[in-house]
């Protein structure tokens, strides 16, 4: 190796003063890149085993054989690669099968709540006076409950099933985008083209959904990442109390209820599906914190993915 | 100050009153007569109609909203007939325990969160820095009731170090005091019970508090990286005080302010996930109380919980916008 020459000598003195800004930002991109692809690479494997579950599962995740009940993992001879649960059912293709149903869920929940978080913010926002008032009202009570709680109170008064547990994961979920959005439009409604598309006649729902809108959805999409780790949680958490989907659709929460009443014998049942919970909510926070600092490093202040 | 807090409280009144009108709504919106709900299951269709009087529940909506609220007011949520008390000794009963569990977490989230915080702040892309960071990472992501199961599983299961359900081993804790056992035991100076009470927290409490661990070092980790750059950092090197000072007198305290604006915000996520560490180690708070009565639809005591769990989130918001301005003097209340 070449002794290091003056100036790179230099540099490396002055590197704990904010002397080398192009070194810091060339270190910090790489730790940015690694996140970005480690977190994509985790939900691209996830939605690729969601979609494909029916061909890369070796069992069918319901088929019951009592006499195969609580078999250890076999982890390299099979044919239960992750061992079998109390009614003997393999727990990999039921793990395989939850990753749909929790992304399904976990999805649709994120699209709702950004839908109706963006749409109020975005009205509450640009017309201000009374209809704000109102909304940032609701968006007060609402938010006055501890998270999940709510959920828990909406299912245990409204009853179970898969309906309810959408409304109950949406319930506070689509505040952080209200917050945001509302914030956002209240700027937005200063600038000069909105200015100017009300000179040129555009009514105020035509201004909101072409105007305002656009400039909503990237701030939006971050938010929905968070959103959609917590949703998954969430999710596993009301599942794990028995409070989730029908026992009879295998979710990851629901899998490590079972796994802990079965704890002292076989512990198997409550690593697999934990796991899988703990590595798509890391992919996905990855992700999302990837794309909140390309995106809109002024995010990175308001908590945002706290919840 | 006074001024505001004054303001500050009279203000919590209407969003109370709006959270026990959806609450009040959610109630009667359950499948099936409230009063058939409330009672039993073994009443009979005479029991129903004399409750049904006795409640007013024959009474037009806001007559009953208003007896709902007047008694919520004076804390009557019935009696829970789970449990064949009224709901308000439950309450009392239990809620030291979720106390106790919450103050540990919050305090083992704190200890280790900060100072990693500050130390991988202030070292931008250090080695110590990325392992904060992964920490941080598997902090927030970490599923709580997963966590609790492996540590029951490896700590109390296969090393057998510490008991992986309750809160006492039966016949060690003396007299009650604060019904912290902790705190309990050594106000009597009574060791044995301190150790076998904070055995059984040890656990819990790590797997309540691991969440906010990990929010807690990534924020302050921000936080401190933003006050660094400022100019009374500079100066208070330039005057030569010595980096530990500057770390730890201009730039922490200075981060501070979002430090426990954080803490505020988490203490909701760590109520809540204390319902779901409660239940995976039989802990006996409120959380573990809730869910018995999700199972047999309790309704006195599911309403009557959500709403004090609500109050002291609302409640502790509170405390916390009331503490901004002992921390940081700038910050004035007076308008």
């Amino acid at each position: 190796m070449a002794p290091s020459t003056p100036a790179s000598a230099s540099i490396a003195e002055g590197r704990p003063l904010a002397a080398a800004p192009s070194a810091w930002r060339k270190r910090f991109g790489r730790f940015l890149k690694l996140k970005f692809l480690l977190g994509a690479g985790i939900v691209g494997l996830l939605v690729i085993v969601g979609i494909a579950a029916p061909i890369l599962a070796p069992y069918d995740p319901q088929a019951q054989t009592l006499t195969n009940a609580l078999k250890a993992p076999g982890f390299f001879t099979g044919p239960n690669f992750f061992g079998t649960d109390h009614l003997g059912r393999d727990i990999l293709s039921r793990i395989i099968y939850g990753a749909r149903v929790s992304l399904i869920i976990a999805v649709t929940v994120v699209i709702i709540s950004g839908v109706i978080g963006v749409g109020l913010g975005a009205v509450s926002g640009y017309f201000g006076g009374s209809t704000d008032f109102g909304i940032q009202k609701l968006v007060e009570v609402v938010w006055a409950f501890p998270p999940l709680l709510l959920a828990i109170a909406i299912i245990a008064f409204l009853g179970q099933g898969l309906g309810i547990l959408m409304i109950a994961l949406v319930s506070q979920r689509w505040i952080p985008y209200c917050r945001v959005s509302r914030g956002q439009t209240l700027s937005l409604r200063e600038r000069d083209f909105v200015t100017a598309a009300r000179a040129l006649g555009a009514r105020d729902g035509r201004i909101i959904v072409r105007h305002i809108l656009p400039n909503l959805l990237q701030a939006a999409m971050v938010i929905g990442t968070f959103a959609m780790a917590s949703a998954i949680i969430s999710e596993a958490s009301l599942s794990f109390l028995g409070l989730g989907v029908p026992p009879e659709i295998p979710t990851w929460g629901s899998m490590l209820a079972d796994g802990r009443t079965h704890i002292s014998t076989s512990w198997w049942l409550a690593l697999f599906p934990g796991l899988a919970i703990f590595i798509t909510v890391l992919g996905i926070n990855l992700l999302g914190d990837a794309l909140r600092d390309m995106l809109d490093p002024r995010l990175k202040r308001t908590g945002m993915g706290v919840r | 100050m006074l001024g505001y807090t004054v303001r500050r409280i009279l203000g919590t009144i209407p969003v109370m009153v709006l959270i026990s009108l959806l609450v009040f709504v959610l109630l009667h919106s359950a499948p099936g007569d409230p009063a058939e709900m409330l009672l039993s299951d073994e009443a009979t269709p005479q029991d129903i109609a004399e409750a049904k009087a006795r409640w007013g529940l024959d009474q037009p909506i806001y007559v009953q909203y208003w007896r709902f609220l007047s008694s919520a007011i004076q804390f009557d949520f019935g009696e829970s007939f789970r449990y064949r008390e009224t709901v308000v000794d439950l309450l009392i009963q239990r809620f030291p325990a979720t106390i106790e569990l919450a103050l540990a977490a919050i305090l083992i989230a704190v200890i280790i969160g900060v100072p990693l915080g500050v130390w991988s702040g202030a070292r931008p892309n250090t080695w110590v820095d990325n392992v904060s960071s992964v920490v941080g990472f598997f902090g927030i992501s970490m599923p709580s009731f997963w966590m609790g199961i492996m540590l029951i599983l490896i700590i109390a299961g296969f090393f057998n170090w510490l008991p992986s359900a309750g809160r006492e081993t039966f016949g060690v804790p003396g007299e009650r005091i604060t019904g912290l056992y902790t705190v309990d035991s050594l106000i009597r100076g009574d060791m044995r019970a301190f150790w076998d009470a904070l055995s059984y927290l040890i656990m819990p409490a790590v797997t309540l508090g691991v969440n906010m661990l990990g929010i807690l070092m990534r924020v302050t980790r921000s936080a401190v990286l933003d006050v660094m750059h400022e100019d009374y950092v500079t100066t208070a090197r330039a005057k030569g005080l010595a980096e530990r000072v500057v770390l730890w007198r201009h730039t922490v305290r200075n981060a501070l302010i979002t430090i426990i604006t954080v803490v505020g915000l988490e203490l909701g996520t760590l109520l809540s996930g204390s319902i779901i560490v409660e239940t995976v180690f039989a802990w006996p708070g409120i959380g573990s109380m809730l869910i018995a009565g999700l199972n047999v639809r309790d309704y006195p005591l599911i309403t009557g919980l959500v709403l004090a769990y609500t109050a002291i989130f609302v409640f502790v918001n509170f405390v916390i916008d009331i503490c901004y301005g002992a921390i940081d003097p700038r910050i004035r209340f007076d308008r």
